[in-house]
């Protein structure tokens, strides 16, 4: 057992060399690192921000918002396809509620026609099941309620929310922000790191807009008296407008305090966001901050025209369903080229193009979780955890060799050895160092002075039974292996549960135990044992332990 | 020179004497813990109640009650207001605002702008805020996490021991969780999710301990057929006993390292720790051995191959079949 064949012995120094080659990057100042040729690998572990000091933010679509969001888009389209297409199939009574929407076919002959029409905009099959994604029924011959089915809406948010991480990563890179961390996590959330940041909140203005941009004619037909009441003019809708400046005649102004102006708006939408190809904060000619935006050759077109046939009216830009102006126009925009004024800063007025720019994001993301350590504390954090640490493991050696004499010597090599491959194992994983990570290294450190003991007092019991020196190291490495491996699955064990069933920090403290208990026993009992049975070899006379 | 042995050779020692009393004070230990996790609870920390945590460093001391006033006055409700490392330190916590998942956020910001104002050249060192929806989340997944590796290494002990084992190990790692859940019942100390990778990294320790005395049981229980158990659990205990104390001994030295040098962050994480190892290793001998005494564990719990072997060929004997491998 205490001889090792050439290859084992080979391979455990191979082993030993490789993982310390990836642990020693981590080691290495950014500034060393960066002079390195190109072509040396240079795996490395990432502090966590507990540690490194930045922000973490959590963000949840707003489920709520999502479904009434599609279920608008769902009818819209509805009405469109039953207007615009031949035969025309006249609808009525269409109305959103309880989730699902409903319509009346005002000629009952044209039932099937419709029902027909309905199919092609329910979806194809998806999921495992082929289940349609939205489920389409009539009720008393002319009714059709029209509701969105599970399969349908899991697969609109996944879709969604694979969207919105992109809008999410576009405009953090905007912000010129530092390598940021932008991952999906579960069905309906989106996890954001950003290192060094210390101020988030800009950075969550800019996620929580949906830049929902819309373009819609005023209803100026519409009486201030019946907005004030809730009721638009047919084809209109009411929307607030928070900045409206005072004594235009077709706002609604309120007469308790607390609520907001109110304004009555087409409800077809003249050019939408999606079409914008550019926008930016700029000046106007009287010096105040807007943004400029120009739209692709189809919304150029869509606005010259409604722009050329409602000159002298108002229309009214609309950001996340909140009118930011209602401003005139005076002449047709023919360029494609628009501003949106309105009482920006320049702060502001930048967000607002940066949102504009990265597209809308199709969900509403709300901030759930956030958390900020200031890199002052961070680097803190460290240089105490430093010190501890250094202390801590002075006095592990000290005891070891105190207690051991030469076995104390190899188990503290092997110690060092162990927290290196750890180190090295874990920026091969690009793995992220956090405080219960520590906490997992504390442990591993534990499990391999304990095994570590474990052997030696084996090795003393079994001297003091009159063993030989060879026999006793030998029946000391075997019995006390027994032990160390039950202990070491034991705690795989756990680690493994742990991994499944906790969250964030008790995932990572799962993560380092795991990598450390596998190296741990690797440096404890075989790295030792190696070590001792070259010592062997020199045929000592004496053994002292 | 002679290296340093904490325990001599041939120690023995009657632990299992003490056992009754060892019972009383295990039992009056987790009532104690019991009682004050239903008198005072837990002082969870935001992960698991949601709300808000400010950490703030002032550029100079400053009033703890204007402070806490002008917190107040922006209307979240009751706040927690507390120094802590230097006179120029301040925890704000508020209580999590509604169900409204924005409102946490803007809370932060609100505190955040009246800091800036009120306070000129004070620094934002950490903010945490979590929503009353995640913080539920966050503390169910930590409990199962908690529960199910318990249980898991329980069912392991099991089969590679005996039931007994298992049952020993289950309930001494319980012991160990419920008195150090009193422990933090008693001070208060913030209870996070950090706290939970403490109280896994306990369990750990504290299996390593009951493993390899169970292993030594098991070995012993193999070697003297005749022993009675109690004998056998001292002699089992004892002849540990020098690897207890000096892994307790370099683990406890370590750990107080980190006590009194280390970041302050860590500071309830590590004390935790270091009452864990002592828990941890007082289960392992009176919980855990214990429970092998009530069940009874004697000498046939374990059997070699050839024995087990020898029982059934003696059985079908007497029961008149024959195996084929017994043919001629």
């Amino acid at each position: 057992m205490l001889d090792f064949p050439k290859w084992k012995i080979w391979s455990v120094w191979l082993t030993i060399l490789v993982f310390t080659l990836c642990a020693v990057p981590s080691f290495m100042p950014q500034s060393v690192r960066a002079n390195w040729p190109g072509w040396v690998p240079q795996p490395t572990v990432n502090l966590g921000l507990d540690l490194a000091g930045g922000s973490y933010i959590l963000l949840e679509a707003d489920m709520f918002d999502f479904s009434r969001v599609r279920l608008a888009a769902k009818r819209d389209e509805i009405e469109t396809e039953f207007r615009r297409q031949d035969p025309r199939i006249d609808i009525g009574d269409i109305s959103l509620r309880d989730n699902r929407i409903t319509f009346m076919v005002r000629d009952a002959s044209q039932v099937d026609a419709a029902r027909e029409r309905l199919l092609t905009l329910a979806g194809s099959g998806v999921g495992m099941t082929g289940q349609r994604e939205w489920t389409i029924e009539v009720r008393d011959s002319t009714r059709f309620i029209v509701t969105p089915t599970q399969a349908g809406i899991a697969q609109a948010i996944d879709q969604a929310m694979n969207d919105a991480r992109e809008v999410v990563d576009r405009r953090i890179n905007a912000l010129g922000t530092l390598e940021p961390t932008i991952v999906r996590q579960g069905a309906d959330r989106i996890v954001v790191q950003v290192p060094g940041l210390q101020d988030p909140e800009a950075l969550k203005a800019l996620l929580g807009k949906t830049a929902r941009l819309e373009f819609k004619l005023v209803d100026i037909t519409a009486n201030p008296a019946d907005i004030a009441r809730g009721v638009a003019p047919i084809g209109s809708e009411i929307m607030p407008y928070p900045d409206a400046p005072p004594g235009i005649p077709y706002i609604a102004y309120p007469t308790q305090e607390g609520h907001q102006p109110q304004i009555a708006l087409k409800r077809q939408t003249i050019v939408s966001g999606d079409q914008l190809i550019n926008a930016q904060q700029e000046y106007n000619q009287n010096q105040e901050v807007v943004v400029g935006f120009t739209f692709d050759a189809q919304g150029g077109r869509r606005f010259a025209q409604t722009t050329q046939q409602n000159t002298g009216k108002p229309f009214a830009i609309i950001v996340d369903g909140s009118v930011i102006s209602a401003p005139n126009i005076n002449e047709p925009i023919l360029g494609g080229r628009g501003q949106i004024s309105g009482g920006f800063t320049v702060e502001s007025a930048n967000q607002l193009a940066i949102a504009l720019r990265s597209g809308k994001m199709p969900v509403q993301l709300n901030v759930v979780e956030e958390s900020t350590i200031s890199p002052e504390l961070g680097a803190e954090s460290i240089e105490k955890g430093i010190i501890a640490g250094i202390v801590g493991t002075a006095a592990i050696v000290v005891l070891m060799l105190l207690a051991y004499f030469r076995f104390g010597i190899y188990a503290n090599i092997a110690l060092v050895v162990n927290v290196i491959m750890i180190i090295g194992i874990m920026a091969l994983f690009n793995a992220t160092l956090t405080l219960p990570g520590i906490a997992g290294f504390v442990l591993t450190i534990g499990a391999a002075v304990d095994a570590n003991v474990l052997i030696n007092e084996r090795i003393r019991e079994e001297l003091h039974r009159g063993r030989a020196n060879n026999a006793a190291i030998e029946f000391g490495y075997k019995e006390a292996s027994r032990a160390i491996f039950d202990a070491n699955v034991t705690n795989v064990i756990a680690a493994f549960i742990m991994f499944i069933f906790g969250a964030g920090p008790v995932r990572g403290f799962a993560v380092v135990l795991t990598i450390g208990i596998v190296t741990s026993v690797f440096t404890a009992v075989t790295f030792t044992r190696l070590m001792v049975s070259n010592w062997l070899k020199t045929r000592p006379k004496e053994l002292v332990i | 020179m002679r290296p340093l042995k904490l325990v001599p050779d041939n120690v023995n020692i009657d632990w299992m004497r003490w056992r009754h009393i060892a019972t009383a004070i295990t039992v009056a230990m987790v009532v104690v813990s019991i009682t004050l996790l239903v008198m005072r609870g837990l002082n969870f920390g935001i992960d698991f109640v949601g709300g808000q945590n400010i950490r703030v460093t002032f550029s100079q001391q400053v009033d703890i009650d204007s402070l806490r006033m002008r917190v107040d006055s922006l209307g979240y409700g009751e706040s927690t207001v507390q120094q802590f490392g230097s006179a120029r330190e301040v925890a704000i916590r508020m209580p999590v605002p509604g169900d409204d998942p924005e409102a946490t956020a803007r809370a932060v910001a609100q505190v955040r702008a009246m800091v800036e104002t009120n306070y000129p050249g004070a620094h934002i060192a950490s903010v945490e805020a979590v929503s009353g929806k995640v913080s539920g989340e966050l503390f169910q997944k930590g409990a199962m996490a908690l529960g199910f590796a318990m249980l898991a290494v329980a069912i392991y002990i099991w089969f590679r021991f005996e039931w007994q084992f298992g049952v020993g190990a289950l309930l001494a790692l319980a012991q160990d969780m419920i008195v150090t859940l009193g422990f933090f019942a008693a001070t208060q100390l913030e209870f996070n999710l950090n706290t939970v990778a403490a109280l896994l990294t306990i369990i750990g320790y504290s299996l390593n301990d009951k493993i390899v005395i169970f292993d030594r049981v098991r070995e012993n229980l193999r070697k003297y057929r005749k022993m009675e158990i109690i004998p056998l659990l001292n002699l089992s205990i004892n002849e540990t006993l020098a690897r207890t104390v000096m892994t307790s001994l370099t683990l406890i030295t370590a750990l107080a390292a980190l006590v009194i040098l280390g970041p302050d962050v860590i500071f309830g994480f590590s004390l935790a720790m270091l009452l864990g190892i002592a828990i941890g290793t007082w289960s392992s001998m009176f919980v855990g051995n214990g429970i092998l005494i009530q069940f009874k564990v004697g000498p046939g719990s374990f059997k070699s191959e050839e024995e087990k072997a020898a029982e059934a060929k003696e059985q079908a004997k007497a029961t008149g079949q024959v195996s084929f491998k017994d043919m001629p």
